[in-house]
């Protein structure tokens, strides 16, 4: 189940600013698994675990909108997955994404049911949030803390980078 | 021989370094707790031994400025008043620094216990000391212990923290239960999203 929803508060408010901010649902990890699998083997996928009502997430949120802004085209996609509530999406996560104005690709994950999906996130992922894990070449890198400033977090997702790309470069030789 | 006794002194420094370096061990499942001593709100020290009568005790690490936290607060008065007859009482302890979070400073704690009436003791780990013995590193974590202070579940309260109605898991509730049959909690280990324990910058 999907549902679209588009902002347009912005739109109407500020005759100059002619953006909506996107966002879709997923009601189950099973979606987000699906988005997770549209992007192929040479594509760097940032997925970032935040919420509005956690601070030290929306302490870092600027760092991954760099990282966006910086990489993000054909190889390279940011998705900022939010564990925000349902039932405060008007109250409270829409006037937050009205207020940020995100660029990043910007996701709601509302599958209660955590114990069954964040193991499959990563084998080390407890829960606590901000956590961070980098896919690529069906490879993951997993961290699970704030990012101090944003070389610490453009330095973690490139040295995964370099660190797959090695090994499919290795796994390539070896079956030819 | 003079060479092997050396070797083995060289690697029982490095062992003492080690322990040194990362502290005492975290708990796992089956492992047997040391006691501790928290102030509660009502400024008294408490500690395991303060109930002898206990047949297990519901650890649970929670605060007061963590929405999760605050989404399962009910249900962690509902878990008192239900199995603290039944001799398993709740300890909630607030493992956050106030200087990072000023809402979970022990003042404010005060105030929640005494505005919600909570019926359990609510203790401040203001040395930052008794939570990464457990290994907690969210709030709500709950580690679930028997009479004899064996550690027999860690994780979630139950697995919908927006909606108690459609809880189809009560994780603790079922593990309080297996340790009052004396059996063993089955899970006895889940995950759950919360927010993550703030400890003191240095």
């Amino acid at each position: 189940m999907r549902n679209l929803y588009l902002v347009s508060i912005l739109f109407l408010l500020t005759p100059c600013a002619i953006r909506a901010q996107a966002f879709t649902v997923f009601d189950s990890f099973s979606d987000l698994e699906k988005r997770i699998q549209k992007a192929d083997a040479n594509t760097t996928l940032v997925l970032n675990f935040w919420a509005t009502w956690c601070s030290p997430c929306v302490e870092e949120l600027p760092c991954f909108e760099e990282l966006n802004r910086n990489f993000t085209g054909p190889g390279f996609e940011v998705i900022l997955v939010s564990l925000d509530f349902k039932s405060q999406l008007d109250k409270r996560f829409l006037p937050f994404l009205e207020k940020q104005q995100l660029k990043s690709e910007v996701v709601l994950l509302a599958d209660q049911d955590a114990d069954s999906w964040i193991p499959k996130v990563h084998p080390k992922w407890e829960g606590a949030l901000p956590a961070t894990v980098v896919i690529r070449g069906g490879q993951r890198a997993f961290y699970p803390d704030q990012f101090e400033n944003y070389q610490e977090l453009e330095t973690f997702v490139f040295d995964f980078v370099k660190k797959t790309r090695k090994a499919m470069c290795l796994d390539s030789k070896g079956t030819r | 021989m003079k060479r092997a006794i050396h070797t083995l002194f060289l690697l029982a420094g490095v062992f003492v370094l080690y322990v040194a370096a990362t502290g005492p061990e975290t708990y796992v499942i089956g492992d047997k707790i040391d006691d501790f001593s928290l102030r509660n709100v009502d400024g008294r020290m408490v500690s395991l031994a303060d109930y002898p009568d206990a047949k297990g005790y519901i650890i649970v690490f929670t605060c007061n400025h963590c929405p999760y936290a605050q989404l399962y607060e009910q249900r962690i008065i509902n878990l008192h008043r239900r199995f603290s007859p039944m001799g398993v009482p709740v300890i909630a302890i607030n493992p956050n620094d106030p200087d990072i979070v000023p809402e979970d400073s022990f003042e404010e704690m005060v105030a929640r216990a005494t505005e919600k009436r909570y019926p359990f003791a609510y203790l401040f780990d203001s040395t930052q000391t008794v939570y990464p013995r457990f290994g907690a590193n969210r709030t709500p974590h709950v580690f679930v212990v028997s009479q004899d202070r064996i550690l027999r579940y860690i994780g979630a309260i139950d697995d919908n923290p927006e909606n108690p109605t459609a809880v189809r898991h009560r994780y603790v509730e079922d593990a309080v239960q297996a340790i009052l049959r004396g059996e063993r909690p089955h899970p006895d280990y889940t995950r759950a999203i919360g927010c993550t324990i703030k400890r003191k910058r240095k």
